[in-house]
């Protein structure tokens, strides 16, 4: 338990750590705005339109394989710590487990889903 | 009760979990509502930590924070055009209301007429995640749910491909 | 002297109690002081870090670099850092204030957070908890919601798309890095960082050396160094998802980057290459936080190199060759390297081959692990330099196809 006394101090001293010189900056430094330079950044010229980018699908399906490979290595962990004490039985399951997956992984390949467009 | 620095973490965990489940529900900017789901997802992992299961809180954290809630942003991001946009509320929250809280009262009660008053059988051992690995593939235990968990894995991809695609 | 982290310690713990505080506070306040030692560290190494590395890169573009502040230009940094400090943060109009601010805090406190794990000497880690190598992981993927929140809550169509561009990159590449991550635990048989180094007589980069290539490879693409540095390739998306940051919130981000380059040739020196150990370590422990730092920094000139020799690729280059060859060669290496390791520690062919007790005990798994990861690896290259012929000689098709119609067009 103690173990992770250090990490919740180290997570509350590296969250304060960079918001003390922001907050500094935004005390101490000059604090001018005038709309022309609160304006958003569009290459130099005015906005057009709504902030808004075309949904582009490949997004959402990266994320979505990798969520999938995510899992599949979290529930390999436990099986590689265990690794060294397993009979041969064991180690063939883990691999007909990663077998699965890469299947997935071709099937995601043949349909175009790792094409960035 | 005691108060001791585990209760004290406890109770702030709590407060993540259920303050963040609340601010999910009742933020009306979306991405605000996504910024409190992770609040209650670490309020989780940090209750995992309390239980003595640091593994579960790392995979709390790495699939859920990293992973799950990322595609949950995106999502937002790409269908939502202006921040702040205000949802329409149900006509029908009243009937709502009350249903959610006699299943909240019926969940309660049966949890803790089950559990109250028992107390912990043994220890967690100390290599626990060893002892799962050894566990996830040994055909007394958890074999077959771990092999069905990759072909769940697999038809949740190709589910999710074949939706996304039309 | 032989173990100076220890004596340390142990001088404080008694101080502290000596000044009649509980033990339990005692150890609570000693933790505090080392994580905020740790994160100063983690940030003020940067002040080094960036003159190294502009000075390293001058050099190898036959030029000088920055020498006009301070003796050879160490100063540069600091002066830096104070000019944008000084620096207006302008918010956009319609930025969404809370994730706007929260973003660059969160962008570097997660590198600071990998820190904790981070076995300098023996006994000189943060915190050893069961489940290091998993926790670094976890940790950095809270970069990428930084990200996220910085291109949505600066109201602009450019921070957007490179904020959604930079977390599909970053996502793709997390996965080799676990993959290949799940290698030097399976051999150690521990999360733990301080068993992994512990196991390491022999270091696992000559075990399993393509492993360690493929986490280097992924670990430069999540932080976004070059050659995958377009995240916030300035000639092209004009800074990507921190269009609209300046000032010290410009600041965090670019501290992030740079802190999070240095943390990861931390880990790939403690996983891969033996952390703290070297010749004398179990005498004098204290010698083992001079020889993770050596590594360290040696890891960081071949980090710098690269990011002086190599140009950037492209977005659909990244994609590609995460998905379609590291990904199937990552699963490809784990399952022969766990196939044949099994079978030959089974078949009792070779005595005490899990042993890690001696040089001599690791070798024959060590020549093992090796053999494997060659063959793979040659393959690997094999097909690659097919893939490379294939789509060379089909992009000359498609040239002499596109001029012979120009000749025609001229001829008539």
């Amino acid at each position: 338990m103690s173990e992770w006394t250090f990490i919740a101090l180290l997570f509350i001293i590296s969250m304060t750590f960079p918001a003390v010189p922001i907050v500094a900056g935004r005390v101490i430094g000059p604090r001018k705005p005038n709309p022309l330079k609160n304006s958003v950044y569009e290459c130099g010229v005015e906005t057009v339109g709504d902030t808004w980018v075309q949904f582009k699908v490949q997004y959402y399906l990266f994320a979505l394989v990798f969520l999938v490979f995510d899992i599949e290595v979290v529930f390999m962990f436990p099986w590689a710590v265990a690794y060294n004490q397993l009979p041969l039985y064991g180690v063939i399951s883990g691999v007909v487990f990663v077998i699965l997956l890469a299947e997935a992984l071709i099937y995601a390949w043949r349909k175009g889903v790792l094409e960035w467009v | 009760m005691q108060i001791t620095p585990v209760t004290v973490t406890f109770a702030i965990m709590s407060i993540f979990a259920l303050g963040g489940g609340l601010g999910v529900v009742v933020n009306r900017n979306l991405v605000h509502a996504a910024l409190f789901l992770v609040l209650s997802l670490f309020g989780i992992a940090g209750l995992f930590i309390l239980l003595e299961a640091p593994f579960l809180a790392a995979v709390q954290i790495l699939v859920y924070v990293g992973a799950i809630s990322v595609l949950i942003t995106i999502t937002i991001m790409v269908t939502r055009r202006i921040m702040g946009i205000r949802e329409s509320v149900n006509r029908q929250w009243p009937v709502a209301a009350v249903v959610a809280v006699l299943a909240f009262a019926t969940l309660g009660f049966v949890i803790v007429s089950q559990f109250a008053g028992e107390t912990p059988v043994s220890d967690v051992p100390p290599e626990s995640v060893a002892q799962l690995g050894a566990q996830l593939v040994s055909s007394q235990a958890f074999l077959l749910p771990f092999e069905l968990a990759s072909v769940l894995l697999l038809a949740a991809l190709i589910g999710a491909i074949v939706v996304a695609r039309d | 002297m032989a173990d100076i982290f220890t004596t340390i310690y142990h001088w404080l713990f008694n101080l502290i109690t000596g000044l009649g505080a509980s033990e339990g506070l005692a150890t609570g306040i000693i933790q505090f002081l080392g994580a905020f030692a740790i994160a100063n560290f983690a940030l003020l190494i940067l002040v080094f870090n960036i003159w190294f590395e502009r000075k390293v890169i001058a050099r190898m573009q036959d030029r000088i670099g920055p020498n006009r502040v301070g003796p050879w230009g160490i100063f540069q940094t600091v002066a830096d850092l104070a000019k944008l400090l000084s620096k207006e943060i302008i918010i956009p109009d319609g930025a969404d204030l809370i994730p706007f601010m929260f973003a660059p805090v969160l962008a570097v406190g997660s590198v600071i957070l990998i820190w904790a794990v981070v076995p300098f000497a023996k006994s000189a880690i943060g915190t050893d908890v069961s489940i290091g190598a998993l926790y670094f992981v976890a940790a950095g993927s809270l970069g990428i919601m930084a990200i996220l929140l910085a291109g949505w809550s600066s109201n602009n169509k450019y921070a957007l798309l490179g904020a959604f561009r930079a977390v599909a990159m970053l996502v793709s590449y997390e996965v080799p890095i676990i993959l290949t991550l799940l290698i030097p635990v399976l051999l150690t048989g521990s999360m733990r960082m301080n068993s992994i180094v512990d196991a390491q007589r022999i270091w696992y980069f000559f075990g399993v050396p393509l492993a360690a290539i493929i986490f280097w490879i992924g670990s430069v693409a999540e932080v976004g160094r070059t050659p995958f540095d377009l995240l916030e390739a300035e000639s092209e998306i004009v800074a990507g998802y921190h269009i609209e940051y300046s000032g010290f919130a410009f600041a965090m981000f670019y501290a992030a980057e740079w802190a999070h380059g240095f943390a990861i040739c931390a880990l790939m020196a403690t996983l891969f290459f033996g952390g703290w150990r070297g010749p004398g370590v179990d005498q004098f422990p204290t010698l083992g936080a001079f020889y993770f730092i050596t590594k360290t920094f040696l890891i960081y000139f071949f980090q710098t190199w690269t990011r002086a020799t190599l140009p950037r690729v492209r977005i659909d280059q990244v994609m590609n060759f995460c998905w379609k060859f590291l990904v199937p060669l990552s699963l490809l290496l784990l399952i022969l390297t766990v196939v044949v390791d099994k079978v030959v520690a089974l078949s009792g062919a070779i005595p005490a081959y899990l042993s890690t007790q001696s040089f001599a005990a690791m070798l024959p798994r060590t020549i093992v692990l090796l053999t494997v990861n060659l063959v793979v690896g040659g393959a690997a290259l094999l097909w690659i330099a097919r893939a490379g012929r294939v789509e060379r000689e089909r992009r000359a098709v498609q040239m002499a196809a596109i001029e012979s119609g120009a000749a025609q067009q001229a001829g008539k």
